[in-house]
């Protein structure tokens, strides 16, 4: 075991007990054995590490649910390792791994090979969601309880919806009685279909064949209504409009077990930000207009959405490097994730504690980890962030194998200074 | 080699400044340019209706042709274009080269870079793909229409096409018709000409009217009667045949009845209206034979030939921003 560790002079943010303010941990064996709120911790024995915060920011490690690697079947992209380092970087110690892997995790033995490899990498932790249909076509359920006893968080078909009412009904219904939480992409395949960019002026102007909004409501309203149906729980993967948020503010409700999420480049960027064909903001669901930019920041402020996930996609040049149309969607955005987020901080859109707890404790509490939280007996997950520090991303810096970030270039504003996982440090600026 | 004709002479001799190294978008010239552009092209006609045709502005120079779509007419225009001002023309067809047997664009672009061609003609199925080449070229890129996105030299020989038939551009009604969802053309010919003051309509299908095109500045009519009403130009836009048969429209025959532009839909334009159509036409479905080989009415043939004539103008204004131009 690592020497004990305090990290004293710091601010505090603990979503989970709604405590914002001074204070000092101390970390032994991997746990949080102390939490001093407003007060120096007692005296510091010879054997303790000291890190003066310098009033920086110590947050609950972020939980990021919605996470994509290359392994297996595509390293070249993201192994495990590389989207760890990445994660370290970024104050991110536990990430949820999606099934669209070759091979698929439709099966517990893929599950158990990603939680094998998680544990040889040994940064942050690692967690599989599993697909909800073999092989993520949307037509025969997966094994959903093999691999709820194997150790996934929750199963989702990930950025493919699963078209056929029917199926998803028998999805919902399974896996309820399995515990399992299903989470599911709200995406219209027939109005999505070929879909380069949001149906509107700017994609007109462009000559990009675009998707309605609509498209996103429609889908979000059958799900919400087999929700209805089954009373099993949903999660809605990455709600992006103006025009869904109404169908989730009226599910929410009426009592249905609906959680949303949103990503951080929705949050951040709009339609125009694609610019001249920049193939980096090219997305999936794709950047809306600003109007529904806006909307999803409300969202978040009011807690309509839960959950903020990094989308984290990476595709390297030879996915990028193409015209607009034929390029692969996705972003890179684990080391990005907090000091983006930081920005709604920065602008008083949001409350910090707020903001901090859509990427900590509710992610956590969701999927029911110990994490995400600064608690006497807690796992010693912590990040330590200094919120003004200036930041330029340079894409080409990134910790990720791949390098698509849409942040390129940007200056946003905090830093991670080092982030802990179960008591190790695992990143230091 | 042949002396340029006395118009064609003259322009030639100002210096007017064309700081452009591609000629990628419509949106990328100002109303100044265009109008040097045309007053050139204005000289090339001329020089192109002489025996002798040749001049040799761009000698030494090698124009590639990289055409990814097929396009006989715009292939063999800027081929024309460039043998006329007595640069090497190469084609190149991916379907018989590697470009098709899985290199990228970009690979493809870096290698024909690398064999040094000063012009790359690029014609591509996805919006912003000459864009895209431009970046990655030591050479001067010219967009022979990427995908739905923009197609500047056709919008540029429209303008020459109209300029020589009415004498202006300004205050003319123009209406484009047809499938403007899909058209490059639509989208040059729309900036282009509210650049130079023309009113620009959009008419056709709902279904093949680009989201929020209202936002373009142009008025918008799903009736072909009422949209080129008091028309000085009306310009029909090819409609795929596959995009009909139920897709986009009914079937050809209930196109041709609301949207086909025949002798009786266009008494409703204005005395004198002429008719354009950027090629190739499908006869019966978006146009009534009678109305494009009336030589009174259709400006079809003249695009043609302007169209060899705008090109060379964009070649020559780009060849003098060439690095060791003399």
């Amino acid at each position: 075991m690592s020497r004990p560790l305090a990290v004293t002079n710091v601010r505090l943010v603990d979503p989970a007990s709604g405590y914002d303010g001074p204070g000092a941990v101390m970390v032994a064996d991997g746990v949080i054995v102390d939490v001093a709120r407003g007060q120096a911790l007692g005296a510091l024995s010879g054997d303790v590490e000291a890190v003066d915060g310098g009033g920086a920011l110590l947050l609950p490690g972020l939980v990021d649910i919605r996470v994509k690697t290359g392994e297996p079947g595509a390293e070249t992209k993201e192994t495990l390792e590389s989207a760890a380092r990445a994660a370290a970087a970024g104050g991110v110690t536990t990430i949820v791994v999606q099934p669209d892997t070759h091979p698929v995790v439709d099966e517990p033995s893929v599950v158990d090979f990603i939680l094998r490899r998680a544990r040889d990498v040994e940064l942050v932790k690692v967690f599989p969601a599993g697909a909800a249909t073999k092989g993520c076509a949307g037509e025969r359920m997966a094994e959903i309880g093999l691999m709820a006893e194997a150790g996934c968080l929750y199963v989702t078909d990930a950025d493919r919806p699963i078209v056929n009412s029917k199926v998803f009904r028998r999805v919902l219904a399974y896996a309820k009685a399995f515990g399992m939480l299903v989470a599911h992409r709200p995406a219209d395949p027939w109005l999505a279909g070929g879909a380069a960019a949001s149906e509107g002026e700017f994609a007109s102007r462009m000559g990009l064949p675009g998707v309605p909004v609509a498209a996103e409501k429609i889908m979000l309203e059958r799900d919400l209504a087999l929700v209805e149906l089954t009373g099993a729980r949903l999660l809605v993967d990455q709600v992006t409009t103006a025009c869904a948020l109404e169908s989730l503010e009226r599910a929410k409700a009426r009592g249905l077990p609906v959680t949303a999420t949103t990503s951080i480049n929705h949050l951040s960027f709009n339609e125009i930000d694609i610019g001249d064909y920049r193939t980096f903001c090219k997305l999936d669901p794709p950047l809306r207009s600003e109007d529904d930019r806006q909307a999803v920041i409300e969202a978040v402020a009011s807690g309509l959405i839960d959950i903020v996930v990094s989308a984290h996609a990476p595709a390297p040049p030879e996915d990028k490097r193409l015209p607009y149309e034929e390029a692969a969607p996705g972003a890179v955005g684990l080391e990005t994730l907090l000091p983006a987020l930081l920005a709604f901080h920065h602008e008083e859109r949001i409350p910090l504690i707020d903001l901090i707890r859509t990427v900590t404790s509710a992610p956590a509490d969701l999927m029911g980890l110990d994490a995400g939280r600064l608690a006497k007996g807690a796992p010693a997950d912590l990040v330590l962030c200094n919120p003004q520090t200036p930041v330029l991303i340079d894409a080409d810096k990134l910790t990720s194998k791949s390098k698509n970030s849409p942040f390129d270039g940007r200056t946003l504003q905090g830093k991670v200074l080092m982030t802990v996982a179960d008591g190790r440090v695992v990143y230091r600026a | 080699m042949s002396a340029a004709p006395p118009g064609l002479h003259e322009v030639l001799q100002r210096t007017f400044s064309f700081p452009k190294r591609h000629f990628l978008s419509v949106l990328d010239l100002n109303e100044v340019e265009v109008a040097n552009l045309l007053d050139l092209a204005d000289g090339f006609v001329a020089l192109n209706r002489q025996t002798a045709k040749k001049l040799d502005l761009l000698k030494g120079r090698t124009l590639m042709n990289l055409f990814f779509e097929n396009s006989t007419r715009t292939q063999s225009s800027f081929e024309l274009a460039g043998k006329r001002l007595g640069a090497d023309v190469v084609n190149m067809s991916p379907r018989a080269s590697s470009i098709s047997k899985g290199e990228t664009l970009i690979d493809t672009a870096v290698t024909l870079n690398a064999m040094q061609p000063d012009l790359l003609v690029i014609r591509h199925s996805a919006s912003g793909a000459a864009s895209l080449l431009s970046q990655k070229v030591t050479c001067s890129v010219i967009n022979a229409g990427d995908g739905r996105h923009e197609h500047p030299t056709q919008a540029l020989l429209d303008a020459l096409s109209m300029r020589r038939a009415f004498g202006r551009i300004a205050g003319l009604r123009v209406a484009i018709c047809g499938d403007i969802l899909h058209s490059r053309v639509a989208r040059s010919n729309v900036a282009l000409l509210q650049m130079l003051g023309a009113e620009v309509r959009l008419v056709g299908p709902p279904t093949l009217i680009p989201a929020q095109a209202e936002r373009w500045g142009c008025a918008v009519f799903y009736d072909l009667r009422k949209g080129i009403e008091g028309a000085d130009v009306v310009m029909m836009l090819r409609l795929q045949l596959e995009r009909m048969d139920g897709v986009l429209a009914p079937s050809q025959r209930e196109y041709f009845r609301f949207y086909g532009l025949d002798r009786e839909k266009l008494a409703c334009a204005a005395p004198g209206v002429r008719v354009m159509h950027p090629g190739p036409m499908n006869r019966g479905v978006e146009i009534d034979s009678d109305v494009a080989d009336d030589l009174a009415v259709s400006l079809i043939q003249d695009q043609v030939e302007m169209g060899v004539a705008a090109r060379m103008a964009v070649l020559t204004s780009l060849a003098a921003r060439l690095e060791n131009a003399r």
